[in-house]
C-alpha cells in the first residue's frame, strides 16, 4: 500500500507514525513545503523569544524518519488528480498514491481589511510566518494585535519580550470571552494588562494605514481611534489551508468535508486535522477542530482506518490548555461562557487574582459537567473519570486533592475551595 | 539538507543593575589576578575583603532584577546569547575555568598570592594556614551561595526550587565547608559528612578507614556514618524519593551544577547517541571504582602479598583520571559547552548507583498529565541531564530515567503544566496514559 500524506504537522506526522506502527510494509511518504522535518508549531513563540532554537522544536531526531522508513519530501503540492491518483508538485514532479491523506493545516484569517496586505502586517501560523515576523519586527517600537485569542496572546508575549509596546484590539468586552466565562476572562485580562499589554475591548480593526513605502504606519479602529505602529499582527483565528484544491472536484466548504472516518467525497482520499470539516458534527461539537490535541487524536483514529481497522472518530471528553504569560489554564468537559438554565456553576477565585477554579453541574441532580482551572494544574485522568462517571458536585469538591497536580511544596487550594463551596451552600440553605 | 535557522534579533538588553553586577564581578576577577601576582601575599586581609566583597555584591546586583521582575520563566534570549548558547563568550569562560582547574590541581604554586589571602579566614576556621584546597573550597562555596541566590530569584515562584536551593546552599556551606574546617581546628580528621563512597571513594578504602578508626571515637563514628549512608540510607532514601534526595538537594557537585551551572543547563546533549555514551561511561566508572575498592581490600587483607602495588596503582589512576580530570577539570570547566551536569551524567559513580535504584526500585517518577503534551520541547531543552523528556511526555508516558536528578526545571518550564515530580506507589509507575476512547 502506497500512502501519501500532505502536510508534516502534528496530524500528518502522527498519522504516518501510527500507520508505520500498525503496518510495517506500507510505503509512507510525507510532503511538506514548510520544513524538512516535523517541528512543534506550538513552540514557534519560544524560538522568537530565544528560549529554544528551531532544532529544539523537532520532537524526533533527523535519523528517525529514515529508520522508520517514512519518506520526507519538501515540495508544494500544486494539483491533485484524483482520477489517476496522482499529485503534481510545483517542482514538476508527480507522485502516485493508493491512499491520500490531506493534513495541510491552516492559514491565518483575513477579513478583507483595507491595508491587510501591507508590509509589516501578518498572521502567525507557520515557520515562514515566524521568519517574516523576525524580519518585520527588527528595530520597531510599537505593535498592534488584532484579535484576542490564543495566537494573539502568544504574539503579544513575543513582542513584549523584545521591548516592543503592544496594543491588542479585542472585539468582545472581555478577553477571550467567546470561550471563557466572565470571571475567568477578567482574571486573564487583568494578568495580561499587568504585564504591560494594552487591551482595547469592544474594539475592531477598521483600516490599516500605510506609509509612503507601502509599510504599515498605524491602524484606525471602529471606535474612531487612531494608533501609530510599525507592525500589525492579525490573529483573528485561522482557516483551513485548502487553496491548492480549488481546481478539484473534492467537496469542500470552509474545510475539506469528511465523515466520522475522515473519508472525503472521493474514495481513498482522507482529510484530518485543521483542514478537515465534519459534515455532521455531534451537537455541541465544532465542525472544524483546530487544536494540537484534536489533530493528534484525529490522526490516531485515521491511521487505524487506513490500516484496515475502521474506526469512527470520538474525541471523548473535551480538554484544552493554554498559557497567558505566566498564567496557566486548563479546561475539562463542558464549560461554556454562558451558564445555561439547566446548569449551575461554582466559581472560586483566590484574592491574589492568579488562581481560579470553576465547576459546572446540573442544577437538578448536581452531577458535574466540566472544570476550568486557572493557575492550578489538575490531573486529566481524574477530571475525565469524574466527568465521564457524572460524579456529584459534593463528591468532587471533597476530593479535589486527588487530582491536584501542582508541583510539590506549592500552596494547595483545595481546602480553600471546599470551604468556600460549603459555606456558599450553607448560606443558600439558610436563606 | 539544512533547516532554516533564525537570525539573531535584538536580544533584550540587560538592565543597568545587571551590567553593574557583571562589572563588579569582573573587578573581583581582576583583583584576584592582582592578588595572585603577589599583592595577595603582602596584603592578604584587604584583598580578601575586596575580592569576596566584589563577588558577593556583584551577585546581588545581578540578581536584583530577577527579584523585582514578575514571576515566571526567565529564559528570554538564552538561545540568542553568546554567554548561554556556546558563543564566543562561553568558549572564553570554558577555557578560563578549565585553566583554573589545571593550575589548581597541578601547578598550585602559581596561585600562591591568592592562596595567601585566605590565610586569615583559614586561621579562624581551621587554625592553620590556607592551601590550594581551602582557596578552592572558599571560592566553590561562594559560587554556590551567590549563584544560589540568583537561582532562587529566577525561580521565586516555585517553592520546590526555593527549598531545594536553600538545601544545597546549606549543605555546601555547613557540611562541605565549615564543618570539615572546624574538625581540623579540633584536631579531628577533616571529614565531609555530605559525601559518601563511591563519590568520595576513599571513604571505603582500607587506608582511610584505618586512619579514621585510629583517630579516636569521632573517627569511628565517621566510619560508621560513611557505611550507614552508603549501604542503608542511600537505597532507602532513593527508594522513597528518587536520586534527587542527594543529587539536587545535598551533593556539593550538584550544588555547583544547580547554581553556577544553571545558565548552561540547556547545553546538555539530548541525542540518543549521547544517552548511549552516557550509559557506557557512567557504569564503567562505577565498575572501575568497585574493582579498585575490592582490590585495595584484598590487598590489605593479604598484606600486599598477591597484588603487590597493583591495587595502589589502580587507586592512583582512579584518583587522577576520575577524581581530578573528570570531576574537576572536565566536570566544571566544560559547563559552558556541555552543560552543567557533565560529571554527574557521564562520570559520577554515586549517580550511577542512585540511578540504578531510581530506575528499577523507587517510588519516584515524573508524571505526565494525560494527553496534554504539545511537544514544544522546553522540557528537553532545559533538562541538564540531557534527557529527552518530551519523548516520554508526548506519548503520555511517565519519565523514569536513571539519570534524572529531580531538579524539577522541566516541570517549571512546561507551558501546559504537564509534568509533576512525585513519589507515589511503586506499582503502576510505568503505565502510560491511554485515552478512554482508545482502550480496547
Amino acid at each position: 500500500m502506497n500512502i501519501v500524506i500532505i502536510g508534516n504537522g502534528i496530524t500528518g506526522i502522527t498519522t504516518a507514525r501510527n500507520i508505520r506502527k500498525l503496518d510495517s510494509r506500507a510505503s509512507i511518504t510525507v510532503i511538506s513545503e514548510e520544513s524538512d522535518h516535523f517541528f512543534s508549531r506550538t513552540a514557534l513563540m519560544y524560538i522568537y523569544m530565544g528560549h529554544m532554537k528551531f532544532e529544539h522544536t523537532k520532537p524526533y531526531e533527523d535519523w528517525f524518519w529514515h529508520k522508520n522508513r517514512i519518506n520526507l519530501i519538501r515540495a508544494y503540492v500544486k494539483t491533485l488528480n484524483s482520477k489517476d491518483k496522482i499529485l503534481l508538485l510545483e517542482n514538476g514532479e508527480s507522485i502516485a498514491y493508493d491512499k491520500l491523506i490531506i493534513a495541510s493545516g491552516s492559514i491565518p484569517n483575513k477579513f478583507g481589511w483595507p491595508g491587510e496586505d501591507l508590509h509589516g502586517v501578518q498572521g502567525l501560523y507557520s515557520l515562514g510566518d515566524l521568519e517574516l515576523m523576525e524580519r518585520n519586527t527588527q528595530n520597531i517600537s510599537s505593535a498592534i494585535i488584532v484579535g484576542g485569542g490564543l495566537i494573539g496572546i502568544e504574539m503579544a508575549e513575543m513582542l513584549h519580550c523584545r521591548n516592543i509596546e503592544v496594543k491588542m484590539l479585542v472585539r468582545e468586552n472581555l478577553y477571550w470571552s467567546n470561550v471563557l466565562p466572565k470571571e475567568e476572562a477578567q482574571v486573564i485580562g487583568k494578568h495580561i494588562s499587568g504585564h504591560g499589554i494594552h487591551l482595547y475591548f469592544n474594539t475592531e480593526l477598521k483600516e490599516i494605514i500605510s506609509d509612503d513605502q507601502n509599510h504599515v504606519a498605524g491602524v484606525l479602529t471602529n471606535t474612531g481611534e487612531k494608533f501609530e505602529c510599525q507592525f500589525v499582527g492579525l490573529t483573528a483565528g485561522v482557516k483551513p489551508n485548502i487553496s491548492f484544491l480549488e481546481q478539484n472536484e473534492l467537496e469542500t466548504d470552509r474545510g475539506i468535508l469528511v465523515n466520522e472516518y475522515f473519508e472525503t467525497s472521493i474514495p481513498d482520499i482522507y482529510a484530518a486535522g485543521d483542514c478537515a470539516q465534519f459534515r455532521n458534527p455531534k451537537p455541541g461539537d465544532p465542525a472544524i477542530e483546530q487544536l494540537w490535541y484534536t489533530g493528534k487524536m484525529q490522526a490516531e483514529t485515521l491511521s487505524r482506518t487506513i490500516c484496515g481497522y475502521k474506526t469512527a472518530y470520538n474525541r471523548g471528553i473535551w480538554f484544552n490548555s493554554a498559557k497567558f504569560f505566566d498564567l496557566e489554564y486548563q479546561t475539562y468537559g463542558q464549560v461554556f461562557p454562558e451558564i445555561s438554565e439547566q446548569h449551575n456553576s461554582f466559581y472560586w477565585e483566590h484574592p491574589d487574582g492568579k488562581h481560579a477554579f470553576r465547576v459546572n453541574y446540573n442544577s437538578t441532580d448536581g452531577r458535574i459537567l466540566g472544570f476550568n482551572f486557572i493557575g492550578i494544574r489538575f490531573r486529566q485522568i481524574i477530571a475525565e473519570e469524574w466527568i465521564r462517571d457524572r460524579k456529584p458536585i459534593d463528591f468532587v469538591i471533597k476530593n479535589l486533592k486527588k487530582g491536584w497536580f501542582d508541583p510539590e511544596f506549592s500552596k494547595a487550594f483545595y481546602n480553600d475551595i471546599s470551604d468556600s463551596y460549603f459555606q456558599n451552600l450553607k448560606g443558600r440553605t439558610d436563606e | 539538507m539544512k533547516d532554516i535557522s533564525l537570525s539573531i534579533a535584538r536580544p533584550s538588553a540587560a538592565s543597568p543593575l545587571q551590567k553593574a553586577g557583571a562589572a563588579l564581578t569582573a573587578c573581583a576577577i581582576l583583583c584576584s589576578i592582582i592578588a595572585t601576582f603577589g599583592a595577595g601575599k603582602s596584603h592578604p586581609l584587604p584583598f580578601f575583603f575586596l575580592i569576596t566583597g566584589l563577588f558577593i555584591s556583584g551577585g546581588i546586583f545581578y540578581s536584583i532584577p530577577y527579584f523585582k521582575a514578575q514571576a515566571g520563566i526567565k529564559n528570554d534570549g538564552i538561545m540568542q546569547n553568546s554567554l548561554n548558547s556556546r558563543g564566543a563568550v562561553a568558549w572564553g569562560i570554558a577555557v578560563l575555568l578549565t585553566g583554573f582547574y589545571i593550575i589548581l590541581y597541578w601547578f598550585p604554586y602559581y596561585l600562591e598570592g591568592l592562596i595567601r589571602i585566605m590565610d586569615p579566614l583559614s586561621f579562624i576556621l581551621r587554625a592553620k594556614a590556607s592551601d590550594q584546597w581551602f582557596l578552592y573550597g572558599t571560592f566553590y562555596t561562594l559560587a554556590v551561595l551567590i549563584m544560589g541566590m540568583r537561582f532562587i530569584a529566577k525561580y521565586k515562584f516555585s517553592r520546590y526550587h526555593i527549598i531545594r536551593t536553600i538545601s544545597v546552599m546549606f549543605f555546601q556551606l555547613g557540611f562541605a565547608f565549615l564543618l570539615p574546617a572546624f574538625l581540623l581546628k579540633l584536631n579531628q580528621p577533616e571529614f565531609y559528612f555530605s559525601y559518601f563512597w563511591p563519590l568520595k571513594y576513599s571513604y571505603l578504602f582500607p587506608n582511610d578507614i584505618d586512619y579514621l578508626i585510629q583517630s579516636g571515637n569521632l573517627g569511628v563514628f565517621m566510619v560508621f556514618w560513611g557505611m550507614v549512608m552508603t549501604v542503608i540510607a542511600t537505597p532507602l532514601l532513593t527508594y522513597n524519593f528518587g536520586k534527587r534526595w542527594y543529587c539536587s538537594w545535598v551533593c556539593g557537585c550538584g550544588a555547583l551544577a544547580e547554581t553556577l551551572g544553571d545558565p548552561y543547563r540547556q547545553n546538555s546533549d539530548k541525542s540518543l547517541k549521547a544517552w548511549e555514551i552516557e550509559r557506557w561511561m557512567v557504569h564503567s566508572v562505577l565498575v572501575f571504582i568497585v574493582l579498585t575498592t575490592a582490590l585495595l581490600w584484598l590487598n590489605s587483607w593479604k598484606s600486599g602479598t598477591i597484588l603487590g602495588d597493583a591495587s595502589g596503582l589502580f587507586s592512583q589512576w582512579y584518583g587522577f583520571l576520575i577524581g581530578s580530570v573528570f570531576s574537576g577539570v572536565i566536570g566544571t570547566g566544560f559547563y559552558p559547552i556541555m552543560g552543567s551536569r557533565v560529571w554527574c551524567r557521564f562520570g559520577c559513580p554515586m549517580a550511577a548507583i542512585l540511578g540504578l535504584f531510581q530506575r528499577f526500585k523507587s517510588k519516584f517518577r515524573i508524571t505526565t498529565n494525560g494527553g496534554q503534551c504539545i511537544s514544544c520541547g522546553n522540557c528537553s531543552t532545559y533538562c541538564e541531564m540531557g534527557i529527552d523528556v518530551r519523548a516520554y511526555a508526548q506519548k503520555g508516558e511517565n519519565i523514569i530515567r536513571a539519570s534524572c536528578v529531580g531538579c524539577g526545571v522541566c516541570s517549571s518550564v512546561c507551558p501546559r503544566g504537564v509534568l509533576k515530580l512525585e513519589n507515589l506507589e511503586e506499582e503502576g509507575r510505568f503505565i502510560p496514559y491511554i485515552r478512554h476512547e482508545n482502550k480496547v
